[in-house]
């Protein structure tokens, strides 16, 4: 098994300039729908579990880091230039070591709190000159295509492996964003009287078997924080915290968020604020 | 019906100028002028959606506890809101039940708006022992009759409260599946049925 996902994964390295294309899932087996039967369910998460295991030191996560790298480095764009050389994430121009764990944060050359995601595209279209309109058009990975800011969100939260969360909740704008995202997470409306905390309002709550975790405490805010940006099993795209906020207003019943708006950072600045002093493992695997 | 969500809007709106003004008032009209402005419509899902109706307005003022005197109000006005058959007929068909609670399809910017939409029913209750795969927002509802059976006029309870839940739990987290439209009386009929017959799994 272990050989074989070697091999696979050599295999999507080597294809390099076919990263465009979304590596397929290693582990060729489709994650069920939704079984009808417990056991079958538990085979499924006790697979997971197994396949995690034995992704420990060949994280798919890690070829996405590899072509972010690869594209932070590298002139790009209108205005032919780096973001290793143009873009301040927080923590100086360029560096991205314990960036990805303290946003969001207020930046004031854009005047906004920011989550890491909003901050790259942010640098792409003031410091490469990219159309914002453009990113936004199609801003998640799908089966056939990984946008280059989700190779650029994987790397620099790769950057963050094994450091303590640590939101800067006493610069009082994030206090303020991380005070809005709380109501925003509160905010019952549309056909089914839906909020965020309808579903991650309380503990050991479940969709189905889905397990909903509580974003009002420490621990459950970190289990919705780690792991993404997260390869998905089911489906083998790599998906971004942007990504599983637009799901769950889609869950919701909501309408569609903007893409990199305040309505997301400040949810996230929520989210990721009450997860603070818990430890990031870096980019992971989603079921 | 128009007129009663008219009449339980009105209400909400009276209701809410005689709360006092919440100390994190500031925050939450910043929340929802954010909310107004960084969403876009998609599919069937489209920006009127983002606008409280008289109850959410109520429950998200008040961190879904209002004060007792609102309570006794909107309860009402819920109630008063539900639709019973003219033929007098509360409990249908407990199989067609079954697949309509399995379903979870319905008002997503994914669905397709010309499907009939499903009752989500096992999103978030145990009902049926054959199906393991359930959520728990809700209470377990498994040998209902059993629970609840005793209860006087128990399937009007049922019908109205799938048909509105929040007439009896001003701030429930269940949806109102019949005040918004999503099930027709039949379907509402053959969930009563689901939980209520003594030939349902759920008895069993
Ligand atoms: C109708 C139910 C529902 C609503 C409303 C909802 N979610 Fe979720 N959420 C889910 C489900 C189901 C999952 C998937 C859990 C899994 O994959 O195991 C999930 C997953 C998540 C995760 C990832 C958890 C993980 O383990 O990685 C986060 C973070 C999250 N939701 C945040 C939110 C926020 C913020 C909102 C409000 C904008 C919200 N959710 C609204 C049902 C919901
Ligand atoms: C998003 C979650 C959710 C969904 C979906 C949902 N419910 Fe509920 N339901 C609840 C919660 C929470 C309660 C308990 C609080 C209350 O009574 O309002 C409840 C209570 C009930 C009760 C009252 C139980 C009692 O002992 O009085 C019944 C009956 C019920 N639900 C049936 C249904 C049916 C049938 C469906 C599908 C059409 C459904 N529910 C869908 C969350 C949900």
């Amino acid at each position: 098994m272990k050989q074989r996902l070697v091999g696979a994964l050599c295999a999507m390295a080597v294809a390099g300039g076919a990263f465009a294309q979304t590596p397929k899932k290693p582990a060729a087996k489709p994650a069920p729908q939704s079984p009808p039967a417990a056991e079958a369910k538990d085979a499924a998460t006790l697979e997971f579990e197994k396949f995690r295991a034995e992704m420990e030191d060949s994280n798919p996560a890690e070829l996405f880091e590899m072509k972010g790298e690869e594209q932070w480095k590298t002139k790009r764009g209108p205005k032919n230039v780096a973001l290793a050389e143009s873009c301040d994430l927080g923590q100086g121009v360029g560096k991205v070591e314990g960036a990805y764990v303290r946003m969001p944060r207020y930046f004031a050359d854009a005047d906004a709190v920011m989550d890491a995601e909003r901050r790259i595209v942010w640098c792409m279209v003031e410091k490469q000159g990219f159309k914002f309109d453009d990113i936004a058009k199609k801003p998640f990975a799908n089966a056939n295509f990984t946008p280059d800011i989700t190779n650029l969100v994987t790397y620099v939260a790769g950057h963050s492996r094994n450091m303590k969360v640590a939101v800067p909740l006493k610069d009082p704008k994030v206090h303020e964003a991380y005070e809005i995202g709380k109501e925003i997470a509160a905010y019952r409306a549309g056909p089914y009287d839906f909020s965020c905390n309808t579903c991650h309002g309380s503990d050991g709550k479940r969709i189905r078997m889905q397990n909903l975790p509580n974003l009002s405490t420490a621990k459950g805010a970190m289990s919705g924080v780690q792991g993404w940006p997260g390869y998905r099993m089911t489906g083998g795209v790599m998906l971004t915290h942007q990504w599983r906020m637009g799901d769950c207003f889609r869950q919701q019943r909501f309408p569609q968020p903007k893409y990199a708006s305040d309505a997301i950072a400040y949810l996230l600045t929520y989210m990721i604020g009450n997860a603070n002093g818990q430890v990031y493992k870096g980019p992971g695997i989603k079921r | 019906m128009i007129k009663n969500i008219f009449f339980a809007a009105a209400m909400g709106t009276l209701l809410l100028t005689a709360l006092p003004a919440a100390a994190d008032g500031d925050y939450r009209a910043k929340a929802i002028a954010v909310i107004k402005k960084d969403f876009q419509p998609h599919g069937q899902a489209s920006l009127d959606r983002l606008a409280e109706d008289g109850l959410q307005a109520v429950c998200n003022r008040t961190g879904n506890k209002p004060p007792e005197y609102m309570v006794k109000q909107l309860e009402a006005d819920q109630l008063a809101d539900v639709k019973y058959p003219a033929d007098g007929k509360l409990m249908g068909d407990w199989k067609s039940g079954e697949k309509l609670a399995q379903s979870g399809r319905g008002f997503t910017w994914s669905d397709d708006p010309g499907l009939p939409v499903g009752g989500n029913c096992y999103n978030c209750h145990q009902i049926s022992p054959k199906e393991t795969s359930f959520g728990t927002i809700g209470p377990t509802l498994y040998q209902f009759l059993k629970l609840r059976g005793t209860q006087p006029d128990i399937q009007k309870y049922v019908y109205s409260k799938i048909y509105n839940a929040k007439a009896y739990n001003t701030c429930s987290d269940m949806p109102r599946f019949g005040h918004i439209g999503a099930l027709k009386e039949k379907q509402i009929k053959d969930l009563v049925a689901l939980l209520l017959d003594p030939e349902s799994p759920v008895n069993k």
